[in-house]
C-alpha cells in the first residue's frame, strides 16, 4: 500500500482526527456550516501557499507576498474608494495586474542578475511595506468608503458556496495543471533538483525564475483584493508577517526548502492543517494566545517527520558518496 | 582575491611561498566593500550635517544611537552565523521571550543584578534549542527558526496575555537609557566593547578562521577535522546570548515588556549584516562592514527621523539601499546577465 507512506495521505488523516478530536470536545466544530466557514477562512492561505511552493521547489523564497497583498489590496481599496462605479472585474485586474508587477521586479532582479532570492524579497518587503504608507497616508479605507459590490463579492455565494472558495478550488486546479503538466512546472522542479544541469539542457532559468515570482505576485495581488474586501478594511498592517505563515504551510506540506520537491496537495493540506488549529482554539477554549507558540510546535516537528523521511532516501538509483546533509 | 594572491607570488616570492593574505594594496583597499561603506557614511553623515539643523550637536549624536544598538548588539553574532551559511530568523522572538523571562523574575522578588543573568540564559537556552534541532535533526536553519519563532513568541505571549510587565528596577534603567559621563551613552559602549571582541574573535583566531572554513565549504571542513555541528551549536548559543542581553538593554530602555516588543527585528537586523557585505552564500564578510553598515543604516534613519520624515519611510530607504547595494556591483561589473 504505496499511498498509505505517503506524506500528504498522513497529513490529511491527522487534519480528519485534528478535526474529528476537536468535534468530540464541542460537536459545533463539525457542523457543516462551521466547516464551510472553516473552509473559507483557509482559502487566502491555500492559494498563496501554492505559488509559494512554485518558488520554493525552484531553491527560492519569497518574503514579500505579504507586503505585496498589501500594497495590491490598499491600491485596489483606493480605486474602488475613488471610483465607486467601476465594473468590480476591472477592480480585480488592476489588484492582480499591481501584484503581478510588483512580482515581476523580484523575478528580474533574481532571474537575470542572479541576486539571492531571500535578500532581493528582504529589500522589496520593505520596500512594499513602505509603499502601502506613502500611498495612503497613512489613514485607514474603512467599509463605509468601499462600495457594496467591491466589499460583498469575496463572502456571496454561487451554488451555496461562497466565492472564495470557488476561486481558490480554480487555482488549485490551475497550479495542479502547471505544476503537474506544463513544462513550465516541470522547468521549476529541474532547476530546483540540479541548477547548472537544468542550464546546460537549455531551460531558460532565468525567464523561468522571472514569471514564477511573477505568479508569486499575481496571486498576492488578487488575494490583496479579496483580503481587503473580505475584512472590508484596507490599512498599512494588513498581513503583517503572514509570509511566514505562507511558507510554514509549505514546509508542514512537505515542501523542502532545499528545492526540487513538492506537491498540489502537500501545500494545500499544510495550509488546510494551519487553518484547522487556527479555528479550532477557540472552540475548544484554549486561548487565541496559544496559537502563535502551537504553530511553532507543529512546524517543528513537521520538518523533523519530514527529515527523517528523506534518510532512506528512495530515489538515488546509483551509490553515490555520503553527502552531509545538512550542508546544503 | 585569488588573483591578487597570484599576482603577489608571481613578483617578488619563491614559488614555493604560499601567502595566506595578500599584502598591501591601495586599489584594492579603494575596491573593498568597507570602503564604499566608509563612503556611504561619511555621506550619509555629511549630508545630515548641513541638511538638518543641530544634527551635529554632540548631545544629538549620543541620543542617535539608542536608535541601533540593540540590533547592533544581535547583528554581531548574525554576522557569525551568516558566514557560517546558516540564518537566524528567531532572534526577536527570543528577545520577546527573554524579556518575558526578566520581567516574570523581577514579579516574583529576583533581585535587580540577577536580572541580567536571567536574560542571558533565557537567550541562550532558546539559541540551544535552535542549535540542537540545526545540528542533531540536521534540518535547514532557515526553516527551523521560522517554526521557533511562532514558538518563542507564541510563549511569551501566552504569559503576557493582554498585560505587560513594567516597574522595572532603576539599574536596568541606568544601563538601558543611561550615559557614561553624562554624555556617552552606555548601549553604545556595550556595543563598541562586543564590535571590538568580535572583530578579534574572527579575525585573527583560529576559532574565526574555521569560521569562514565551514562556510566556504563545510563538508571539506569536517573532512580537514572542524567539529563543524558544535561551531553552528555554539553559534546559535551565542546568537541566543546577545539577543537575550539586547532584550535586558530594551527591556530597561523602554521600561516595559509588551508582546509587539521588537517586532519585525529579525529582518532589519539581517539586513544590517548583510548591507555589511557579509555574503549570504557564506564565507565572506567583516565585522567592520557590519559596524559601518549599522553606522550608516542609523545615521541615515536619524537624519531622517530629526528632518520630521515618518518611521515608514524608512523601511522604504532601508529596503532601497539593500536591494541597490547588491544590485549595483552585478550591473557595473558589466557581466554577461543570465538569459
Amino acid at each position: 500500500m504505496k499511498v498509505l507512506k505517503q506524506r500528504e495521505f498522513l497529513l490529511a488523516c491527522s487534519i480528519v482526527v485534528l478535526v474529528l478530536l476537536v468535534g468530540l470536545r464541542s460537536p459545533v466544530f463539525v457542523s457543516p456550516a462551521s466547516l464551510a466557514n472553516l473552509l473559507t477562512d483557509s482559502t487566502l492561505l491555500i492559494m498563496l501557499a501554492l505559488t509559494q511552493m512554485l518558488v520554493i521547489v525552484t531553491r527560492g523564497v519569497d518574503l514579500s507576498v505579504a507586503s505585496n497583498l498589501a500594497l495590491s489590496g490598499m491600491m485596489a481599496a483606493l480605486l474602488a474608494a475613488r471610483q465607486p462605479d467601476l465594473p468590480l472585474p476591472l477592480v480585480m485586474l488592476a489588484a492582480a495586474a499591481i501584484g503581478l508587477l510588483l512580482g515581476l521586479v523580484n523575478g528580474w532582479l533574481i532571474g537575470y542578475l542572479e541576486l539571492p532570492p531571500i535578500v532581493v524579497t528582504l529589500g522589496t518587503m520593505s520596500v512594499y511595506r513602505g509603499l502601502v504608507f506613502v500611498l495612503s497616508g497613512g489613514a485607514w479605507v474603512s467599509s463605509h468608503q468601499m462600495p457594496q459590490h467591491f466589499i460583498g463579492f469575496p463572502l456571496a455565494r454561487l451554488l451555496g458556496i461562497t466565492h472564495l472558495v470557488w476561486i481558490a478550488a480554480a487555482v488549485v486546479l490551475a497550479a495542479w495543471f502547471v505544476a503537474r503538466h506544463s513544462r513550465f512546472g516541470r522547468d521549476l522542479y529541474a532547476i530546483g533538483n540540479a541548477p547548472s544541469c537544468a542550464r546546460y539542457v537549455g531551460i531558460p532559468t532565468a525567464r523561468r525564475l522571472l514569471w514564477t515570482y511573477g505568479l508569486s505576485g499575481l496571486m498576492a495581488g488578487l488575494c490583496g483584493y479579496l483580503w481587503v474586501a473580505r475584512y472590508a478594511v484596507a490599512y498599512t498592517e494588513i498581513a503583517y508577517g503572514f509570509e511566514f505563515t505562507v511558507i510554514a504551510a509549505c514546509v508542514i506540506g512537505g515542501i523542502s526548502i532545499a528545492g526540487g520537491t513538492g506537491t498540489v496537495t502537500g501545500a494545500v493540506l499544510g495550509a488546510l492543517f494551519l487553518a484547522v488549529i487556527g479555528n479550532a482554539l477557540p472552540v475548544v477554549q484554549v486561548s487565541p494566545f496559544w496559537q502563535s507558540a502551537l504553530t511553532g510546535i507543529v512546524i517543528l516537528a513537521a520538518v523533523s517527520i519530514n527529515a527523517r523521511d528523506g534518510k532512506h532516501g528512495g530515489r538515488q538509483i546509483l551509490p553515490l558518496h555520503q553527502v552531509d546533509r545538512s550542508a546544503a | 582575491m585569488n588573483t591578487t594572491t597570484a599576482d603577489m607570488t608571481a613578483t617578488h616570492s619563491s614559488r614555493y611561498t604560499i601567502h595566506d593574505r595578500p599584502g598591501f594594496r591601495l586599489g584594492a583597499l579603494l575596491g573593498k566593500w568597507e570602503t564604499l561603506l566608509a563612503l556611504l557614511f561619511v555621506a550619509a553623515f555629511l549630508a545630515n550635517g548641513i541638511l538638518v539643523p543641530h544634527f551635529l550637536d554632540p548631545y544629538n549624536l549620543a541620543d542617535g544611537t539608542f536608535n541601533f544598538s540593540e540590533k547592533a548588539l544581535i547583528a554581531l553574532p548574525m554576522a557569525l552565523l551568516i558566514i557560517c551559511r546558516e540564518i537566524d530568523i528567531s532572534v526577536s522572538g527570543i528577545l520577546a521571550l527573554a524579556s518575558v523571562a526578566v520581567g516574570l523574575a523581577h514579579t516574583h522578588g529576583v533581585p535587580p543584578a540577577l536580572l541580567l543573568p536571567v536574560a542571558l540564559a533565557a537567550g541562550t537556552a532558546c539559541g540551544l534549542l535552535n542549535g540542537v534541532l540545526v545540528t542533531r535533526f540536521a534540518l535547514p536553519s532557515i526553516v527551523v527558526t521560522i517554526g521557533t519563532v511562532s514558538l518563542f513568541r507564541g510563549l511569551a505571549s501566552v504569559v503576557l496575555g493582554d498585560k505587560a510587565f513594567t516597574g522595572y528596577p532603576q539599574l536596568m534603567a541606568d544601563w538601558g537609557q543611561g550615559y557614561f559621563f553624562d554624555v556617552i551613552p552606555r548601549e553604545f559602549v556595550v556595543l563598541l566593547a562586543f564590535a571590538a571582541l568580535f572583530a578579534v574573535v574572527l579575525h585573527t583566531t583560529r576559532w574565526g578562521r574555521r569560521i569562514y572554513a565551514i562556510g566556504n565549504n563545510p563538508v571539506a571542513a569536517r573532512f580537514a577535522g572542524i567539529e563543524v555541528n558544535r561551531y553552528r551549536l555554539v553559534l546559535f548559543m551565542l546568537t541566543g546570548a546577545m539577543a537575550g542581553l539586547a532584550a535586558w538593554l530594551l527591556t530597561g530602555r523602554i521600561g516595559s515588556t509588551r508582546p509587539n516588543i521588537a517586532m519585525g527585528w529579525e529582518l532589519e537586523v539581517i539586513t544590517m549584516v548583510i548591507l555589511g557585505g557579509v555574503s549570504i552564500a557564506g564565507g565572506a564578510g567583516t565585522i567592520g562592514g557590519v559596524m559601518l553598515a549599522v553606522l550608516t543604516l542609523g545615521t541615515v534613519t536619524y537624519g531622517l527621523s530629526l528632518a520630521n520624515v515618518p518611521g515608514i519611510y524608512m523601511t522604504i530607504v532601508v529596503g532601497l539601499l539593500l536591494l541597490v547595494t547588491i544590485a549595483l556591483p552585478r550591473l557595473l561589473h558589466g557581466r554577461k546577465v543570465a538569459k
